[in-house]
């Protein structure tokens, strides 16, 4: 405990010493970077640990905030999320060191680090955070230091743009988590929020519980990215520095994953429409997600939006997990919260790698266009390879870490279709997973074929560089995680142990017996993942061997008879993605802007001009939703403009007039 | 583990080739022709290990990488793959996950080794690759969970074999037919479109069109020559050989005990299964690409309806 606190000690310090030397953006860098590295590995180890032992270990010292305790507590579900949480910063300050260094002299690192290592921080202290005014404390300063991040090359409108719909979002999530905890206090009765007061108030939750539940999908909920809340990822994502999308994609997310598990954890036996709303809501979060990433042209608004597909995966997950709590269907449930809760790993890794992937890119090539890039591999070989690890990874496909998650899903699933009354969560769960994961793989085959294979579509592909050594470093590393969890799983599984346990409330002894035969089952997917990567080893060796003595002569590409293809009629992403956009044009409602070959007057025209074609796929949420929503409230708002005078005897005069009232109301 | 599980992946591994060649001589008998020989693939593969090579200056170790990654992930499904009543080497719980998605790995690196070339053909057949197996894969996964449950409802306990294919294949008898045929033939129905979409056959994709913007499979493998396509016409015979032991261990339900019955009985029904696919190839024309999401979304519903039977009744 005292370790993980010392750890998020130091990465605020390091993140007030980068900013104290701002002005001189090399050494801030170099403090930065370094804190943020070597606070989270202090950090991770403890925190691995203790997910090992599943022992808790509370500090409470003295504070003196109205109905606030500064009480820390650590058990298994906390050290789950802190070794994504510290793993990921750790890599991401190696990769930033790198990125920033780019933006020396005219950008004020020092400040870059400061909030970054002060989100490292913050969002380490939600997941020990014990007390409902501490985890709201650190919870606004996590979304605080995140927006500034977000806003950081803020002289761009379309980074204004971006971080306004955050801050908005953020704020509106936290509006929902300030009534949860509120109810949460007024159910325990005492007047504390402390978490340890909500663990003993199961039996007064009466109709309370599904109020909270509610509330907790809410608020959480629009931090994870849960559809129809995740209008700002796709938003704030492309603008944040590729590092910074890392982390919030990576693990940022995933605190409100973490918080709804520990909301569930105060409200005893859980209902049964909770597992039916979080599967319905991974099911539309998980299929939307990819399907709107599979229209994307911006390579970081794509990853955005397989970010909320991954949270779908994992509210998938977890909503069979609840059903088999419910159920009394112990393996539902163990298999549903340990795939959800390893997928939020996974997630972390192979997310945070494809995000310094994208962000190595935007680097080296100057653009994050999907349709400009092309042929990158050959400039940037180390870029490629880990992209692909993480494009492999994230489809799911063995021998990685994705396929480990999602087995285990899979397989609750497999289980609930064998019984009556789980047989429809079951099916619809198999056919979304498998769905998910088909037109992931359209995705991926897109954005990494398109962006680093053929020939350069256009000079930004063409001029591009590999990235530096610390972010080459930062994301072998990662890859090196990927696959490591792909190949070692049984024991990984293992440790979760205890984190499963106490987010089903089932005795640890039956969540390794449930775990056992996934084990079993994934040892041999590694003895066999093992000999696939041994003989795929051999055979390219064979084949090297035979080809060695023989002529093999090098030609441009067949283009059927063609004699002289250019880089521009490669297929581009936009024609990739088009029959699948083209099959869900029912949901995306793609636009495009096909050129005319007509005049004006309907004739054709037979020697047409330079044309342009243009498709667009905007977000359904955010355009016929939210922004009818809010101009509505705008406008409702500007009606009241004429008490914002500008004179302050009128403002004075307001706050004489709320005085009374309030004596009023008092005297009552 | 007996010597004769050992020895499924080694039959797959000879005999695989055999079915592309039975499909090419039903269409010749039924189209008349002389045709070529049973073993056309076999002298195909010989004659490709012995050439060199041509590559595109455009490619990179990507385009050598994928028919390796292709080839070996169908081996690697030979490792769970059950030919009727006699189990896989290797099977575990769960294995029909891991065998849809190692054939989703080989899909993947075919189809960047394909966008690696660069040109708008290969990209043109990628696209509807991924396109047509992002609806086949819920398929196949519904039609096995289908079976499985069949399988389970035949009052034996599959115990810790629960959902693998080894423990289901055992377990579908005369008598899981006798008790749930109707779901059995509508699983039957989904996999055999399953097993024609992924091997690229007609009505889904015709291998012997001769216009490179009307094919989907073969057109993805264009560039390769020498003993990368020696590889990955070895790997596509792999696949076949995948699905069609999934069906035909369905359709012919033998179980006598002998694995030299069943497992002779099951290769006989694969072979029978090329037959038909090769009278299909010669009755139908390739449907309009547009429509073949539907039939694979109809397939889905055919799976669907399968569970529902079995459970329900």
């Amino acid at each position: 405990m005292l370790i993980v606190l010392f750890a998020i000690g130091l990465l605020f310090l390091s993140g007030f010493l980068a900013l104290s030397v701002g002005r001189n953006g090399g050494v801030a860098n170099l403090l930065g970077g370094c804190g943020a590295f070597s606070g989270s590995l202090i950090g991770l180890v403890e925190a691995v640990e203790i997910l090992a032992s599943g022992r808790t270990e509370q500090i409470r010292w003295a504070w003196s905030v109205p109905y606030g305790s500064f009480l820390v507590r650590i058990d298994a579900l906390s050290a789950l999320f802190l070794i994504p949480i510290f793993i990921l910063c750790a890599v991401c300050g190696l990769y930033g060191y790198g990125y920033m260094k780019s933006f020396c002299g005219c950008k004020n690192l020092g400040a870059y680090w400061f909030f970054f290592n002060g989100l490292a921080a913050s969002m380490a202290m939600v997941a020990v955070a014990a007390n409902g005014v501490l985890f709201l404390m650190s919870w606004e300063i996590m979304a605080l230091c995140s927006f500034f991040l977000v806003t950081f090359e803020h002289e761009e409108g379309s980074v204004q743009r971006a971080g306004w719909i955050y801050l908005a979002a953020t704020h509106i999530g936290t509006a929902f988590l300030l009534v949860l905890f509120l109810m949460l206090g007024h159910v325990a009765g005492n007047g504390s929020l402390d978490f340890n007061a909500f663990l003993g108030s199961h039996g007064k939750m009466g109709g309370y519980a599904d109020v909270v539940f509610l509330l907790a999908v809410i608020g959480f909920g629009s931090k994870a990215g849960f559809v129809p809340f995740h209008i700002w990822l796709p938003e704030a994502h492309p603008a944040a520095p590729s590092p910074v999308s890392a982390v919030m994609s990576g693990v940022m997310l995933k605190t409100g994953i973490y918080g709804i598990l520990r909301i569930l954890t105060f409200l005893g036996p859980p209902h049964l429409w909770w597992g039916y709303l979080l599967l319905g809501i991974g099911l539309v979060s998980g299929i939307l997600g990819v399907l709107m990433a599979i229209a994307q042209h911006d390579l970081k608004r794509l990853l955005a939006y397989h970010s909320v597909e991954n949270v779908g995966i994992i509210a998938l997950g977890l909503g069979l997990g609840i059903l088999g709590v419910v159920w009394h269907l112990p393996v539902l449930a163990v298999l549903g919260f340990g795939g959800g809760l390893l997928h939020v790993i996974n997630h972390a890794l192979f997310k945070g790698l494809l995000f310094m992937g994208a962000g190595s890119v935007q680097h080296g090539a100057g653009t994050r266009q999907i349709d400009l890039l092309g042929g990158l591999i050959k400039r940037m070989p180390w870029t490629c390879v880990t992209f692909l690890i993480g494009a492999v990874a994230i489809c799911g496909l063995p021998p990685l870490n994705g396929f480990v998650s999602e087995f285990l899903i899979y397989m609750g699933g497999f289980h609930g279709v064998g019984l009556a009354r789980s047989a429809a969560a079951g099916a619809v769960l198999i056919i979304g997973l498998a769905l998910i994961g088909g037109l992931a793989a359209a995705c991926f085959t897109k954005a990494f074929g398109v962006v680093f294979l053929g020939e350069p579509r256009s000079p930004y592909g063409a001029d591009a560089h590999e990235a530096g050594l610390s972010m080459r470093v930062a994301m072998l590393l990662l890859a090196a995680g990927c696959v490591g969890i792909g190949l070692f799983s049984p024991w990984v599984v293992k440790l979760m142990g205890h984190a499963v346990a106490e987010s089903g409330a089932i005795p640890y002894e039956a969540v390794q017996g449930f775990l056992a035969p996934a084990s079993s089952a994934l040892l041999k997917v590694a003895v066999v993942s093992g000999c696939f990567l041994f003989v795929v080893l051999v055979l390219c060796l064979i084949r090297a061997k035979i080809l060695s003595g023989r002529t093999s002569s090098s030609e441009g590409t067949w283009d059927c008879g063609y004699f002289r293809p250019t880089a521009r009629m490669q297929y581009t992403a936009s024609s990739f993605a088009q029959p699948v956009t083209a099959m869900f044009e029912a949901i995306l409602r793609t636009r495009s802007h096909t050129p005319s070959f007509s005049d004006p007057r309907g004739a054709p025209v037979f020697f047409p001009d330079a044309a342009l074609f243009e498709s667009h796929t905007e977000d359904f949420f955010l355009k016929s939703v939210y922004a009818p929503l809010f101009m509505a409230v705008k406008r409702f708002a500007l009606k009241f403009r004429f008490l914002q005078a500008g004179r302050v005897q009128f403002y004075i005069l307001y706050i004489a007039l709320t005085l009374f009232v309030l004596l009023i109301w008092c005297l009552r | 583990m007996n010597f004769g599980r050992l020895a499924l992946p080694v039959l797959a591994l000879a005999l695989a080739p055999l079915l592309p060649g039975i499909i090419n001589r039903t269409k010749a008998v039924i189209g008349g022709r002389d045709g070529q020989p049973l073993l056309q693939l076999y002298y195909d593969l010989a004659k490709l290990v012995r050439k060199g090579a041509v590559y595109s200056h455009t490619t990179s170790w990507v385009f050598r990488a994928g028919p390796v990654v292709g080839l070996v992930s169908a081996v690697a499904v030979l490792a769970v793959l059950p030919l009727g009543g006699t189990s896989a080497p290797a099977g575990f719980s769960g294995d029909l996950i891991f065998m849809a998605y190692m054939l989703g790995l080989m899909r993947f690196f075919t189809v960047i080794a394909a966008l690696d070339t660069g040109s708008a053909f290969e990209g043109m057949g990628a696209s509807r690759e991924v396109q047509f197996s992002a609806l086949a894969e819920p398929v196949l996964l519904m039609a096995l969970a289908a079976l499985s449950l069949a399988a389970r409802g035949s009052g034996a306990s599959l115990g810790g074999g629960l959902f693998s294919l080894s423990a289901i294949y055992s377990h579908l008898s005369i008598s899981t037919w006798m008790r749930s045929g109707p779901a059995l033939l509508l699983v039957a129905g989904a996999l055999w479109v399953v097993f024609l979409a992924e091997n690229s056959r007609i009505p889904f994709d015709d291998p012997n069109t001769h216009l490179e913007l009307t094919m989907i499979h073969e057109v993805m493998v264009l560039d390769h020559s020498g003993p990368d396509f020696a590889m990955i016409l070895y790997g596509a015979s792999l696949k076949m050989w995948i699905l069609g032991a999934l069906l035909a261990g369905l359709l012919v339900p033998v179980r006598s005990g002998n694995i030299w019955i069943d497992t002779g009985a099951c290769v006989f029904g694969l072979f029978v299964l090329a037959v038909l696919t090769g009278v299909v190839e010669s009755v139908m024309a390739r449907l309009r690409l547009t429509r073949v999401p539907q039939l694979l979304v109809s397939a889905g519903f055919l799976s669907t309806f399968a569970l529902a039977l079995i459970i329900w009744s």
